[in-house]
């Protein structure tokens, strides 16, 4: 048990140190001189070009370089945005906040819309899921970023029951939340479905009927936990897309966070920033998915004896 | 060989791939006008008789922009799915096959892809190589390119252990028969379905990074750039934002339609 | 037919307590793509208190789902009627779900099929036991705890501490199935549905399960055992009543209805058992008991292995040792048993003799040719000496190919022309009784003594000299089985060849073997001629085996002329 989650531990530093060495080739091994990529459009005075150089020991041989970078980056020293002027680990603790803030509401939006709908609907007759799988049918296809805009003009511009663009506060997330979690609710819905209809045809459910006891209690205290088992393993790619997605909605809301920062730092060439923010939601990724499998194992007993 | 009731569903997602096909090959069969073909005088008119979707911000037929927008935007879901495929079944085929080393080595890079969330991975690709249609792909398929590659190394460890494969061997087959035969037929197929899937979610992701003026630069075409030329107008033009997101919404629908009923094919041959 | 006018001879009381279940006339009906399905039609059934029935039949005969019916959980969609339904004497015809609860595990225990997975997972044994206790309230909750020992103990199970913190993957099968049946009777229900209680469990355990059971008989605790084993049943039933295609064709005192059964399909299903006596004979169809060709043998070693052994990496552990020290000798046209419980390492010894995997000491020779050193065109032509069948043939068939292919496949690895083939292929769908109407079909789509056909057709294909039979009945029914062993033993005398026989089921080993390797942890304990071996065992271990082997005839409990 402890030799598995020191392994799973291990593996997630590997990946985190991969990550890094990735954010290392993608600043030195792209065509052009990195010093180029990293004054980005700014002016680029010989003093500057320079100073630079210096910074970074462009001058020295690259397996140097590296360990510089690697030393750095363990420190949670990200370099310098060049067009905000600010250290890169600055710019981003200022828009952590808002996105997490998104994330988070995302997340209990997600939850609060499957898992009842979920459990409501499995092993229920036909005219019970059909208008709820095809809700899901489409929460899946629509794109986010439109949603986002639909939400948007209706809730907002035409019948003005939410702020509009960019508002803080609890009220200026319920849209982007909606509009974010209409893809993983709908994708979780239907995985959780799935594994509780399973799980209710095993011959441990019908064990427990059997034993008198009623069908709540065999949804809740049996068929759940076995459902959400493949739910645990889709968390990883949730991190990602609800990543991800925050920086389309964001652009859509014109809210503050991380995603912003990310297009605009993409838009002006600001390498070291776009670096930055991709470390640190990998690193997000690699934390919530360490974690989760950690819990899997505590869950589910059969993976923590040594023999199975 | 028993021939497959298709569901209605599933015949209705087939018809409107063929569409987009054929929208994308030959837009003038759909639309007379062009898709820059600006008139100034007719700026944001709602849907009517001569411009049954409506016109947009300078004077442009949305209808013909819509259609004209399926090419960049199912260019860009399958060529970036192609890649992801022949790359994917390159890696997933070595990490299978390749032994040990290969295994944990291509394992950990894939885990490094993987840990970094996909738009942000195209983001970075993007902020490399700079804007434009071709990075956007490269960037698509890199996101893409381990899940299929796990796939694969999963389904030929998988074929690999069955016991036709080890039939075959006592039959008399050399390896290479075996897994010319057996090995890579078995394998291939759920690939295949997921990857039919798969080209939806690379057609939304696209979009919305068209959206964000990472793809296709204006003035092409493309519904998530059209979406983004439309936001400014959304209070006034509904229509300038409603066509081309349903557009993409209808796509991602007929798209995943297919696929589903392709991945229920391939399941049932391994399943029972 | 009515079971009042046949009273069980078992049960002499004539109190006037109502029966515990009273069914007449029940139809049970399942929706299907092409209108409902029948399960059960027009089943009646009595059990009163303390008796004990037993409800036999093949797979398909209706009785898993007559016995689930019986609480209440047929299934959903299924449709269930009779013209009467009493449960303690109280109409249980139209029970919604909620007054079904009370009846479930307090009135009547049921013990599902598969007892290796009918304990959540996720939860722990003393906890799953509880549950029905809770459910029930028949303790009060502070004595629940104490409770759930007591019943685990009162089911053999020894240290119930211990394993009552325990989760179901930490315990044997055997203890799975004494937990699951303390779960069943935890609030004391006055009859126990056991639904195939000892199948998947090794034959050993099988016997300790059956004695739990008689016990409770002995306790004067109602009992319904469902069967498709006549043996088994014998064993612990008073009663019995024969099931075909969801109706009851034969019904009375165990001892009667094995001793003169009436009903050809009893008889068939009875014929079916391989019993000592009808070695040499046919076990199915109209000539069951008639002489089987004698096999063409000749004193030619066509398979020799010699001190193999092998042992397999565990992660964490000392390398497990699976076959230790095994040699044996085939000569042409003979049948060798092997036979052990899970784990024994047979299904391994199998493997080695194959040449699938490489013994780490010892050697394997076919027809005097060393698997050891030999590679490409050579070893593949070895392989085609030695074939195989394994007990679920459909994972190894390509799912693509229909069985015309996959009969052809080890034809066109030998480079057999193309037209050769299609010759060649009906002539083996012949000799195996498989009409030429299966060729296209898929191996989905065929009947589980059908696969097994395909199979023994394609493993028979390159002309071997050998065909080692991995359990190649343990997943079919017993009638089912009867065809395929008299298929076998045809298909020996006919073409010669030699068979390598692995089973974990004695009874079947002592119809078709000539000599017999008794293996227990990858050793061998006891080797020779089956009729030695078996009339005399020297290892206390194959006298146990012998001795758990469910018999018919003999003293217990029905004798058979």
């Amino acid at each position: 048990m402890i030799g598995g989650a020191l392994r799973r531990l291990g593996s997630a530093v590997l990946v985190l140190w991969g990550a890094v060495t990735v954010a290392f080739l993608a600043l030195h091994l792209t065509s052009g001189d990195p010093v180029d990529l990293l004054t980005g459009l700014r002016g680029t005075s010989d003093g500057l070009r320079e100073e630079i150089t210096r910074e970074y020991g462009l001058d020295r041989p690259l397996p140097v370089q590296y360990l510089t970078f690697l030393g750095h980056v363990l420190r949670g020293d990200l370099g310098d945005s060049y067009v905000l002027h600010l250290p890169v680990r600055t710019a981003i603790g200022q828009q952590l906040g808002p996105t997490l803030q998104l994330l988070g509401a995302t997340v209990l939006v997600t939850v609060a819309l499957a898992v009842p709908a979920a459990l409501l609907t499995a092993g229920r007759p036909r005219w019970v899921r059909t208008p709820v799988a095809l809700l899901e049918g489409l929460g899946v296809a629509v794109p986010a970023f439109w949603l986002g805009t639909l939400l948007l003009a209706l809730f907002s511009f035409r019948l003005r029951w939410f702020p509009a663009l960019g508002a803080p506060g609890l009220d200026g997330l319920v849209l982007p939340a909606l509009a974010l979690a209409a893809g993983p609710a709908a994708v979780i819905t239907r995985v959780l479905r799935r594994g509780l209809e399973r799980t209710l045809d095993e011959p441990f459910v019908t064990t427990a009927r059997a034993r008198g006891v009623g069908e709540a209690a065999v949804r809740l205290r049996h068929a759940l936990r076995h459902g959400l088992l493949p739910v645990t393993t889709l968390v990883g790619w949730l991190t990602g897309s609800l990543i991800g997605g925050a920086v389309v909605i964001e652009s859509v809301f014109s809210r503050q966070g991380l995603g912003t920062l990310a297009v605009t730092a993409v838009r002006n060439k600001d390498l070291p920033l776009v670096i930055g923010i991709v470390l640190v939601a990998g690193l997000v990724y690699t934390v919530v998915n360490t974690a989760v499998d950690l819990s899997y194992r505590l869950v589910d007993p059969r993976l923590r004896t040594s023999e199975s | 060989m028993v021939i497959p009731r298709i569901r209605p569903g599933v015949a209705l997602g087939l018809a409107v791939c063929v569409l987009l096909l054929l929208a994308a090959l030959a837009p003038g069969l759909f639309s007379g006008t062009g898709p820059d073909a600006a008139n100034p005088a007719d700026t944001l008119l709602p849907p009517g008789s001569a411009h049954w979707m409506g016109t947009d911000e300078n004077g442009r037929d949305v209808y013909s922009r819509v259609v004209h927008g399926a090419r960049p935007s199912l260019l860009i879901g399958l060529a970036a799915s192609a890649l992801a495929l022949a790359a994917g079944t390159l890696v997933g085929v070595l990490a299978a096959q390749g032994g040990r080393t290969v295994d944990r080595i291509a394992g950990r890079l894939l885990d490094v892809l993987l840990s970094i969330p996909g738009v942000l991975l195209v983001l970075l690709v993007v902020a490399v190589l700079g804007t434009g249609t071709g990075n956007l792909v490269a960037g698509l398929a890199l996101v893409t390119l381990p899940g299929y590659a796990r796939l694969v190394r999963a389904e030929v460890l998988r074929v690999r252990g069955t016991g036709y494969v080890e039939a075959a061997t006592v039959l008399g087959w050399s390896r290479l028969q075996v897994v010319l035969r057996h090995v890579v037929p078995n394998a291939v197929g759920p690939l295949v379905a997921l990857a039919t899937v798969g080209v939806g979610g690379m057609i939304v992701t696209g979009s919305a990074l068209s959206f964000l003026g990472l793809g296709p630069q204006p003035p092409t075409a493309e519904w998530g750039a059209m979406l983004a030329g439309s936001g400014d107008y959304v209070q006034v033009a509904w229509w300038t934002a409603v066509f081309p997101g349903a557009a993409i919404t209808l796509t991602v629908l007929a798209v995943s339609a297919v696929g589903q009923w392709l991945q229920d094919r391939a399941e049932g041959r391994v399943a029972r | 037919m009515s079971t009042e006018t046949r009273p069980g001879t078992a049960d002499p009381r004539t109190e006037p307590a109502p029966p515990v279940v009273e069914v007449r006339g029940l139809h049970v009906s399942f929706p299907g793509p092409r209108g409902p399905v029948t399960a059960v039609r027009g089943l009646s059934l009595t059990v009163g208190a303390g008796e004990s029935v037993a409800l036999v039949g093949e797979s398909g005969s209706g009785k898993s789902v007559t016995a689930r019916t019986l609480v209440g959980l047929a299934g959903p969609g299924a449709r269930t009627t009779a013209e009467l339904f009493r449960i303690d004497g109280h109409d249980a015809g139209a029970l919604s779900d909620r007054r079904w609860r009370p009846l479930r595990g307090r009135r009547i225990g049921f013990v599902l099929q598969d007892a290796l997975v009918s304990l959540d997972p996720l939860r722990r044994v003393g906890d799953e036991i509880a549950e029905a206790l809770h459910a029930h309230r028949t303790v009060p909750r502070a004595e629940v705890p104490a409770r759930v020992l007591t019943l685990l103990a009162e089911a053999g199970v020894p240290e119930p501490g211990l394993r009552a913190r325990q989760f179901p993957h930490q315990l044997s099968g055997g203890l799975r199935q004494r937990a699951l049946i303390a779960s069943a009777l935890a609030a004391d229900p006055a009859l126990l549905i056991a639904d195939e209680p000892t199948t998947a469990l090794d034959v050993t355990v099988q016997a300790q399960i059956l004695e739990l059971l008689a016990e409770r008989r002995r306790a004067g605790r109602a009992l319904l055992l469902i069967s498709h084993d006549l043996a088994v049943v014998a064993r612990v039933a008073d009663r019995v009543l024969v099931m075909k295609d969801g109706e009851v064709v034969e019904q009375g005192p165990t001892a009667e209805v094995l001793a003169e059964p009436r009903h050809p399909y009893t008889r068939q299903l009875l014929a079916a058992v391989p019993r000592p006596r009808a070695r040499g004979t046919r076990l199915s169809g109209p000539r069951a008991g008639s002489a089987l060709p004698r096999p063409r043998t000749g004193e030619r070693v066509v398979l020799r292995a010699e001190g193999l052994g092998k042992s397999f990496a565990v992660p964490g552990h000392a390398p497990l040792a699976a076959v230790r020290d095994v040699s044996l000798t085939l000569r042409e046209g003979r049948t060798l048993g092997i036979v052990g419980e899970s784990g024994s390492g047979k299904s391994t010894t199998g493997r080695l003799l194959l040449g699938l995997a490489a013994p780490d000491t010892g050697s394997v020779e076919v027809d005097g040719q060393s698997w050891q050193g030999l590679r490409g065109a050579r070893r593949r032509a070895l392989h085609r000496r030695i074939q195989v069948v394994h007990q679920d043939p459909l994972s190894s068939f390509d799912p693509r190919y229909p069985v015309a292919r996959i009969i052809a496949e080890p034809l066109a690895a030998t480079g057999v022309p193309r037209r050769a083939r299609a010759g060649r292929v009906a002539e083996l769908m012949a000799q195996v009784g498989l009409g030429p109407e299966l060729l296209h079909r898929r191996p989905r789509e065929l009947s589980g003594g059908q696969r097994q056909r395909v199979a023994i057709a394609r493993a028979l294909a390159p002309r071997p000299r050998i065909v080692v039979l991995d359990e190649p009945v343990a997943a079919l029914d017993v009638s089912v089985q009867a065809q395929v062993l008299d298929l076998l033993a045809e298909l020996r005398a006919e073409l010669g060849v030699a068979y390598v026989f692995v089973s974990h089921d004695l009874g079947v080993v002592r119809h078709v073997a000539d000599e017999v390797l008794v293996m227990k942890d990858g050793e061998v304990v006891e080797s020779g001629d089956i009729a030695e071996v078996l009339t005399a065992p020297r290892h206390p271990y194959t006298r146990q085996l012998l001795d758990a082997v469910p018999h018919l005839d003999g003293p217990n409990p029905g004798k058979v002329r």
